[in-house]
């Protein structure tokens, strides 16, 4: 081999000898063995995640800018800027050097502009992409590892998201940063000591901005980009999974190579992400602090909310009746802890259901083949009635906008969301999974009997029917290409010898579960073929 | 039940290959195998490859002009120019200029780059095959040996002293990194029950700075007040008005339902926290004719008239009152701090 | 007319004429009462709280009283002042359609100087807040800085941050301050209407409540200027949520479906 490179050396083109070097120190031809030809299926919700990746990589682009102009200091001092309004005013460095980025830095206030909208829309894309892994069932083994990598980015991005809401020092996000603090103490035993460490004593301090930025621009992105890199490395090494369809198998993956194509498409879309968002940041205007004033701890205003990701959180504290327990001294602050502990237990709800499904489904091997959501109806409710819990809290946190846009009362609304939050899950997973058997009895109807036409026809004694149409063997193989998993049965107390047999309560839950994902009345059975031929055998059929 | 139906080999994966599979006669369903590719026009007609191509060009063209654009808006427009442009309003013709010009530079590299691919770039689909992630049992086999192989070379199961001593040593290294974050702040102590409010000391007005005489407040008034000698210029003003903060109604005497308001007031003046007792916000939504207040932030909502009672929403208890007088020259003064923290409830406010 | 004529003997046909002379009653009286007294024009302030005392007791006696004494439909009226007539009446909010949460604020159906007489009458009942004059609300010469930190102290936990109204309890709200004229802002001030409490000059001078306005001036009117774009309703983190899911990831997923899409094949021949 080494000869025959030296011999090649002089004749290979510039390319091919930086590619020669870079191969014998990094291996990169090996690598691209693999990779370059990769194969990646075509669908639009595959590319979800990209939005998330190039609104990340946004993000990380702008945030290093501002860092440049950005003071995160609490150190008062008085306003001479550009801002007339806000002129000989006392405010923090940190908010005056915010609003020098938005009025006196050329470009400073898009480049803000793009770093928010870019966050608004990474954490939205996030949700999204996971609901698209969550309904398709994309989670399933191999994929769960990735599936909590992808989890743990949503989390700690809403965290990175609100410490950077913080960092201006504005009036509405120190009322989001007091928020914290009252939550903060809400905390038994340790919740005073917790809120003074972080904020350096009492609130607000001068430490909480220096702090939250560290955190903001370095302990919580650089988590997260090695979050990111195992997540993307883990894509590829699973390969992306692919809806059924002809020719598309549990075995294989179907569609077009890295490069050329998916490397214009991906990375055109990256552009077109980027250029998108940057035009939104030229066009609306996003937390414009100097409407808003610089934190003072006796001033606030009404419609204090925080960025939308948090908002469900918000929504929990609203309408959390004001329960507080005094008992020897001590004081429980239920009306807050809950909501704290609520928190995180609403996120764990949709993050651990794919364990779940694994136990109860005793499912081992791998999936790379999508369901639609309709063929997994328990499954699809639960997701449904996970986002309208989701949904009833996102209502909560806006209710004061709700009474004022739709003329209601906000006592009204607090009441809705307080029984919603218990109810809406429980109607939602009922309806979800009936229209989901509906589909299904469609989806089963379209094999037996073919597509409506639209045709009518007069039969020789005077009846109107309309005429179907066989459908293709391509769409009779999708529409029955998924499977229909059986519930698992509690095996006999006594086995064939008559010897007792222990079952535990674990099974015996197990086994209940089971039969309320997949027993009867959860799913229509699907088409067999028996069915089909004595159909289309038979006559008169239509 | 159908599902019964279904025994492992019609599974998903048992078909066969993308290519191979064949409908066979007794399996109505099964898979065709992928459908033949088809062209494009621009795959056979060159006249619409070269439309394309044109399509493209023009695009990365209209970015280059776009780049120009940008740099030639920054170099030119000022910093606080303002226009008007419709429906969106007076905004500033930097950041609408550099916003649009960046946009269309960057929206159009992309939209070219996927054009080109949609258009020009082979779309012959492609199948790979997908290996199974596990290791082969010999692999796992030999994986297993060595590592037990390693693990006797290492004495580490024998010679438990050392592990043990080991285990406790990782254990405990943490702890100084846990002690090292000690200085973040102080104790608690009693700081959150102590607020600037003191006795004798006078109610300012945070409007005019001047102190608050009984007849400047008039019933359905709202005004603010912070303690005597306290400034905004002050280093800890921040710490300190964000427990101090007052919030003053004056109500007709025959209004205020609870006894320990009323003798807490002054002339029918009652001062209450401005800070609510459930997270903190600066409660102050004062509703004149209920005499109720609600909270910005949460919506809970406290009866003034009733000793700051809760009477809606989140908050756990009642807002704390400030017990005043008037004084000899006529002005209202405070005759203490506070009997209990204000703001939001911890575990040590008993 | 046969059927109507058959039926003029039903047990109902009373309650139905009664109904019906009571709607048009009602109706002549909405189309023509602020007619009728579209007259009057004495500037002597006798005639005045004359004409005004006339206007009153056509179109507010009903609820607040013969003499402005109240009602259980409306409030007193002795005291309130000619500030507090003129914001009413001038901003829509009396003549009140229906008993609500709270007055609307809706066209004025009576004519700046119907209202002054009408002030005067009510100013005759006992002193109150007069009406303010021009130099004492207009924004020219106010501290624009020190009228926002005053708004952030006084006003914004009601009316948010700029003036674009909020939320109160039980279907109350606090309105949008949006093309309120000066005048009526500084009247607000100083009488506190409906639920809203009065900021006396005893506790926020004319100099306070002048920079006040001079913010809202600047900040929330036609010339306000909105930099960074779009201000979303000025509403804050809901309505920009609100965007950047609906045109930002929503522009973002109409761009995928066009990436990903296939692309459309030759026609076969």
């Amino acid at each position: 081999m080494s000869t025959a490179t030296t011999d090649n050396r002089r004749k290979a083109p510039a390319g091919e000898r930086v590619a020669d070097w870079a191969d014998g120190r990094l291996g990169i031809y090996s690598l691209a063995k693999v990779n370059m030809r990769k194969i990646f299926p075509d669908h639009w919700s595959f590319m979800l995640g990209e939005v998330c990746l190039y609104s990340f990589m946004i993000i990380i682009l702008t945030g290093v800018y501002l860092t440049l102009f950005f003071h995160p200091s609490m150190n008062e001092v008085v306003y001479h800027g550009s801002y007339v309004p806000m002129q000989g005013m006392r405010m923090s460095e940190a908010f005056k050097s915010t609003m020098d980025i938005s009025f006196d830095v050329r470009g400073g206030l898009l480049i803000r502009q793009i770093h928010h909208w870019a966050a608004l829309i990474f954490v939205a894309a996030m949700l999204v992409h996971m609901m698209r892994v969550f309904f398709t069932g994309a989670f399933r083994k191999p994929r769960e590892v990735n599936w909590v990598f992808g989890f743990l980015l949503l989390v700690l991005g809403m965290f990175t998201g609100f410490t950077g809401y913080s960092l201006p020092d504005d009036l509405l996000s120190g009322t989001g940063v007091r928020f914290m603090e009252g939550a903060i103490l809400s905390i038994p035993i340790v919740g005073t000591y917790v809120s003074m460490f972080l904020f350096g004593g009492e609130f607000p301090g001068s430490d909480f901005v220096p702090r939250f930025f560290s955190i903001h621009v370095l302990l919580l992105p650089g988590v997260m980009l090695g979050l990111l890199v195992a997540h993307l490395i883990l894509v590829f090494y699973h390969k992306h999974t692919q809806f059924p369809g002809p020719g598309r198998t549990n075995n294989n993956v179907v569609g077009m190579p890295l490069l050329p194509v998916y490397m214009a498409k991906a990375g055109g879309f990256f552009f077109l992400v980027f250029g998108v968002i940057a035009a939104i940041a030229g066009l609306a205007s996003i937390n414009p602090i100097w409407a808003m004033g610089p934190y003072r701890p006796d001033q606030v205003s009404t419609g204090a909310q925080p960025d939308w990701y948090m908002g469900f959180s918000e929504g929990l504290i609203r309408v959390m009746p004001g329960w507080e327990i005094n008992l020897w001294g001590h004081t429980l602050v239920l009306g807050v802890f809950i909501p704290l502990m609520i928190f995180p237990l609403v996120l764990a709800a949709i993050a651990v259901y794919p364990f779940i499904e694994s136990w109860v489904t005793g499912d081992k091997r791998e999936h790379h083949l999508l369901d639609r959501p309709r063929n997994a109806p328990t499954r699809t409710a639960f997701g449904v009635a996970w986002l309208t819990w989701y949904l009833v809290l996102l209502v909560g946190g806006g209710n004061d906008l709700w009474a004022t846009h739709f003329h209601l009362s906000i006592n009204a609304i607090t009441w809705f969301v307080r029984i919603g939050f218990f109810v809406g899950p429980v109607l939602a997973f009922i309806a979800t999974r009936r229209i989901c058997m509906g589909l299904q009895r469609r989806d089963k109807e379209k094999v037996l009997h073919g597509r409506e036409s639209g045709i009518i026809k007069r039969l020789p004694h005077g009846e109107f029917v309309e005429i179907h149409e066989p459908i293709s063997q391509e769409q009779m193989h999708t529409l029955t290409a998924h499977e229909q998993p059986k519930p698992l049965e509690l095996e006999p107390e006594v086995d064939e010898n008559g010897v007792a047999r222990k079952i535990g309560a674990g099974q015996k839950l197990r086994v209940k579960l089971s039969k309320g994902f997949y027993g009867e009345g959860t799913h229509i059975p699907k088409a067999t073929a028996e069915e089909y031929r004595e159909i289309t055998s038979g006559h008169g059929h239509h | 039940m159908s599902s019964q139906d279904i025994p492992e080999e019609t599974l998903p994966a048992a078909h066969g290959d993308a290519h191979g599979a064949v409908a066979t006669a007794d399996d109505p369903f099964a898979d065709p195998g992928l459908p033949p590719h088809e062209h494009r026009k621009q795959d056979i007609d060159e006249r619409a490859a070269q439309r394309s191509e044109r399509v493209v060009a023009f695009l990365f063209t209209l970015s280059m002009l776009a780049t120009v654009g940008f740099i030639a808006a920054y170099v030119s427009l000022p910093v606080d120019k303002s226009i008007y442009v419709f429906p969106i309003g007076h905004i500033s013709a930097l950041n609408f200029a550099l916003g649009l010009t960046l946009g269309v530079a960057l929206f159009c590299i992309g939209a070219g780059a996927v054009h080109w691919a949609r258009t020009l770039m082979s779309d012959v689909e492609h199948a790979d095959e997908r290996h199974p992630i596990e290791a082969s049992p010999e692999v796992k086999a030999k994986v297993l040996a060595d590592f037990k192989a390693g693990a006797e070379e290492s004495t580490f199961g024998r010679r438990k002293l050392l592990r043990n001593t080991m285990f406790g040593a990782l254990a405990l290294v943490p702890l100084s990194g846990v002690m090292l974050l000690r200085d973040l702040g102080p104790l608690p102590g009693t700081k959150l029950r102590k607020t600037a409010w003191s006795e004798g000391k006078m109610l300012i007005n945070q409007n005019t700075l001047q102190p608050l005489r009984p007849e400047d407040v008039q019933v359905g008034s709202l005004t603010f007040a912070m303690p005597e000698g306290m400034s905004e210029e002050d280093h800890d003003f921040q710490k300190e008005i964000a427990k101090a903060a007052l919030m003053i109604v004056r109500l007709r005497p025959e209004n205020i339902k609870d006894k320990k308001s009323l003798d807490w007031s002054a002339d029918g003046i009652v001062a209450y926290s401005k800070i609510c007792t459930h997270v903190g916000c600066p409660i102050s939504l004062y509703e004149q004719q209920t005499h109720h207040v609600l909270c910005p932030c949460h919506q809970s909502t406290f009866d003034l008239s009733d000793g700051g009672r809760v009477i809606f929403g989140p908050a756990g208890h009642a807002l704390p009152q400030l017990r005043i007088k008037v004084n000899d020259k006529g002005y209202l003064e405070a005759m203490g701090d506070f009997s209990e923290p204000v703001g939001p409830a911890y575990w040590e406010r008993g | 007319m046969k059927k109507l004529s058959a039926r003029r003997r039903h047990p109902l046909a009373a309650v139905v004429v009664l109904l019906f002379a009571l709607a048009v009653t009602g109706g002549l009286y909405a189309a023509f009462a602020p007619a009728d007294t579209a007259k009057a024009d004495d500037s002597a302030q006798s005639l005045a709280i004359e004409e005004g005392k006339k206007l009153y007791s056509v179109g507010c006696a009903s609820c607040h009283g013969t003499g402005g004494q109240g009602t259980t439909d409306g409030p007193s009226l002795v005291g309130v002042g000619a500030a507090a007539v003129d914001f009413q009446v001038a901003t829509g909010r009396m003549p009140l359609q229906q008993q609500g949460a709270q007055a609307p604020r809706k066209k004025a159906i009576y004519s700046q100087a119907e209202i002054d007489q009408l002030a005067a009458y009510i100013a005759s009942l006992g002193a109150g807040p007069a009406q303010p004059t021009k130099s004492q609300y207009s924004p020219e010469g106010a501290d624009i800085a020190k009228g926002g930190e005053l708004f952030r102290t006084n006003c914004a936990q009601c009316h948010n941050f700029t003036g674009k109204g909020g939320a109160l309890s039980n279907g109350k709200y606090a309105p949008s301050l949006e093309g309120v004229n000066p005048k009526h802002i500084y009247e607000a001030m100083q009488t506190g209407p409906q639920n809203m409490p009065s900021f006396p000059d005893t506790t926020m001078s004319e100099k306070n409540k002048k920079d006040i306005i001079a913010y809202l001036d600047t900040v929330n009117s036609d010339k306000t200027k909105s930099p960074g774009g779009l201000e979303l309703g000025g509403l804050g983190p809901v309505s920009e949520g609100l965007f950047a899911w609906i045109f930002g990831l929503g522009a973002l997923i109409a761009v995928a479906i066009w990436v990903a899409a296939h692309t459309a094949k030759a026609k076969k021949s």
